[in-house]
């Protein structure tokens, strides 16, 4: 099992060492989930109703009241 | 609710997420064709041997790895809006999105980030077999994800398999099979992910013809060439098949769509099909709720009551029908649904008073009188339309659904056309004399782009107002947040997505321009 996991490990391993456009892309794949993880969800993208309320009947009632006023 | 809502916000909402879904729908299309295509590919290298079709291969799988990458998550942000600018939308949806959404998640964790690195890492160290199943697995598993999401949609189009939860305002799943097995969602899964196909096809065409055009590797992007047009043909003439299956369903489930991707205002027994027009500034009166006229059309007599119903006589309802009514035809008038809606409403609202002051009697009776599957079906089915002040307001936007769906269905038979011509030159071995052929091959790369992100135009801006249809319109959905802030996030978006747009054409040019690899 162990030599399993080892020879995975070293298959992704040699796999990167050797990528030549894909060193590129992943510098663009971690840039752009640092944009939309670490700058957009945690500042612009908060969640509306589980930013304000604690339990799920609050935002039961919440949403029951938007839609019948 | 109407009163009170700022339409600046939901303009701005609607503008958010109609950037990020077509933004995001320029990467998908490619991934989900092109790694069948690739998967072709290898498998003739693994049945033959032939160590071309081992470049050919590469030089593909590169590209789509190219497009996968940079378009991977982004579909993400569109989850991000539905918790901060759509939260009662959210809420109503309740636990329908939760299994396809989790199923599409592991699937896609599993499926395509363990195979797709065996895809890009294996050569030469797993066996031909295993890395032609991972291969195959890639382009199954990328297909699959698009599946859930695309059933998650189709509910919205045509919600299914649930039912709605008076005391937490969700609805609930009763039957998943329903939700996935809905005539909507197979119909929109097929028809998107064959859309792919095609686009792919048209991709690896036009690409193709720019080696031809250039002298560069001719014999082996001839047989590019084969794989794409034989895959794309094939495809192109399923699309069309199942397009009509689709316009099928709209006419049913959602003839108000139907009636703008026509622009039909009036029904018509033998309704004719507009294969052309050009919607004008003019308007017509307020009889007909002032819409644009069309001009300049030319038509099929017949042809859309054929199309949507296949009887040529059948009548098919236009949008004065939809709104006033026709008794004869049993198509409700729109004050008879808004009347249901807001009778469901306000039951709704009793219910809701009478569980806060623990009127246990009064909660029960209403309870039982709200989920009689008979209320359910003839008042709160029209939910929906307690919000609705102005008949404009269930009217889509009739150029944008009218252009949108015409230019579709022309690129759609032209696709058809390109490929017929392609294999007939391949055939006739004269591809690389026709240097026209060639240059339109190339042209036509943005094409199915534009076809692809159309056919999403009329999907979703043709069933305006609904964020689900009857049930839910947008301007119930939002969140009550600063229009600022939404405005702010679209440009962040628009900037994020350009950047990515750029970088992988600026990618993807520099890696065709390096063509395939020496052995």
């Amino acid at each position: 099992m162990f030599n399993f996991v080892r020879k995975i490990f070293w298959f992704y391993v040699d796999g990167f060492r050797s990528m030549t456009v894909g060193r590129k892309l992943w510098i663009i794949i971690l840039i752009k989930l640092f944009i939309m993880f670490g700058i957009l969800k945690l500042f612009f993208f908060k969640d509306y109703l589980g930013s304000r309320f604690s339990s799920d009947e609050e935002k039961a009632t919440y949403v029951i009241k938007e839609l019948t006023k | 609710m109407n009163e009170i809502v700022d339409m600046g916000l939901v303009n701005w909402s609607r503008a958010q997420f109609a950037l990020t879904a077509m933004y995001h729908w320029l990467f998908v299309p490619l991934t989900l064709g092109l790694s069948f295509i690739v998967a072709f590919m290898e498998s003739i290298y693994v049945k033959t041997g032939n160590e071309e079709w081992k470049r050919m291969t590469k030089f593909w799988m590169t590209l789509f790895g190219i497009n996968f990458a940079i378009g991977v998550a982004t579909g993400i942000i569109l989850e991000f809006q539905f918790g901060t600018n759509w939260s009662n939308y959210s809420w109503f949806v309740g636990d329908i999105f939760g299994a396809p959404l989790a199923i599409e998640g592991i699937m896609a964790f599993f499926l395509e980030s363990t195979f797709i690195a065996v895809m890009f890492f294996g050569w030469n160290k797993v066996s031909k077999e295993f890395h032609l199943l991972s291969t195959w697995l890639v382009a199954f598993g990328s297909n699959i994800s698009a599946l859930w999401i695309l059933v998650a949609n189709a509910w919205m189009q045509y919600p299914a398999g649930m039912h709605f939860n008076p005391d937490t305002a969700r609805n609930e799943m009763i039957n998943f099979w329903d939700v996935l097995f809905s005539p909507v969602a197979i119909n929109k899964f097929l028809h998107t992910v064959s859309s792919g196909f095609v686009l792919a096809s048209v991709f690896v065409l036009g690409i193709s013809a720019w080696f031809l055009l250039h002298k560069r590797e001719v014999a082996l992007f001839k047989k590019s060439m084969l794989v794409a047009s034989i895959f794309g043909l094939v495809t192109s003439i399923f699309i069309i098949i199942n397009g009509d299956s689709s316009a099928k369903l709209i006419a049913r489930y959602q003839p108000m769509k139907f009636a703008a991707m026509e622009a039909l205002y009036e029904g018509q027994s033998g309704a004719d099909l507009k294969v052309f027009g050009i919607v004008s500034t003019e308007k017509h009166d307020s009889s007909l709720f002032n819409l644009p006229k069309v001009k300049y059309t030319v038509e099929i007599p017949k042809a859309l009551s054929l199309l949507a119903l296949n009887n040529a006589n059948s009548f098919i309802p236009g949008i004065k029908e939809l709104i006033h009514g026709d008794s004869v035809r049993n198509i409700l008038p729109l004050q008879e649904k808004i009347r249901r809606g807001t009778l469901a409403r306000e039951k709704l609202a009793a219910l809701h008073n009478a569980r806060a002051n623990k009127d246990t009697a009064t909660y029960l009776t209403l309870k039982g009188e709200f989920m009689d599957p008979a209320f359910q079906k003839n008042y709160f089915a029209y939910f929906g339309y307690s919000f609705i002040k102005d008949p404009h307001q269930i009217i889509p936007h009739i150029s944008l659904t009218f252009y949108s769906f015409h230019i579709m269905v022309g690129l759609g038979f032209f696709f058809v056309i390109l490929f017929i011509l392609a294999l007939w030159y391949l055939f006739s071995q004269t591809i690389d004399q026709k240097k026209k052929f060639l240059w339109l091959a190339l042209l036509s790369i943005p094409l199915p782009y534009i076809a692809s992100e159309a056919g999403w135009i009329v999907a979703e801006v043709g069933r305006q107002p609904w964020t689900i249809q009857d049930y839910l319109p947008t301007f119930a959905s939002i969140s009550k947040i600063d229009s600022s802030s939404v405005q702010i996030t679209l440009f962040l978006f628009a900037i994020l997505f350009t950047g990515l747009l750029i970088a992988e054409i600026k990618i993807m040019i520099k890696q065709i321009k390096m063509g395939p690899k020496d052995h």
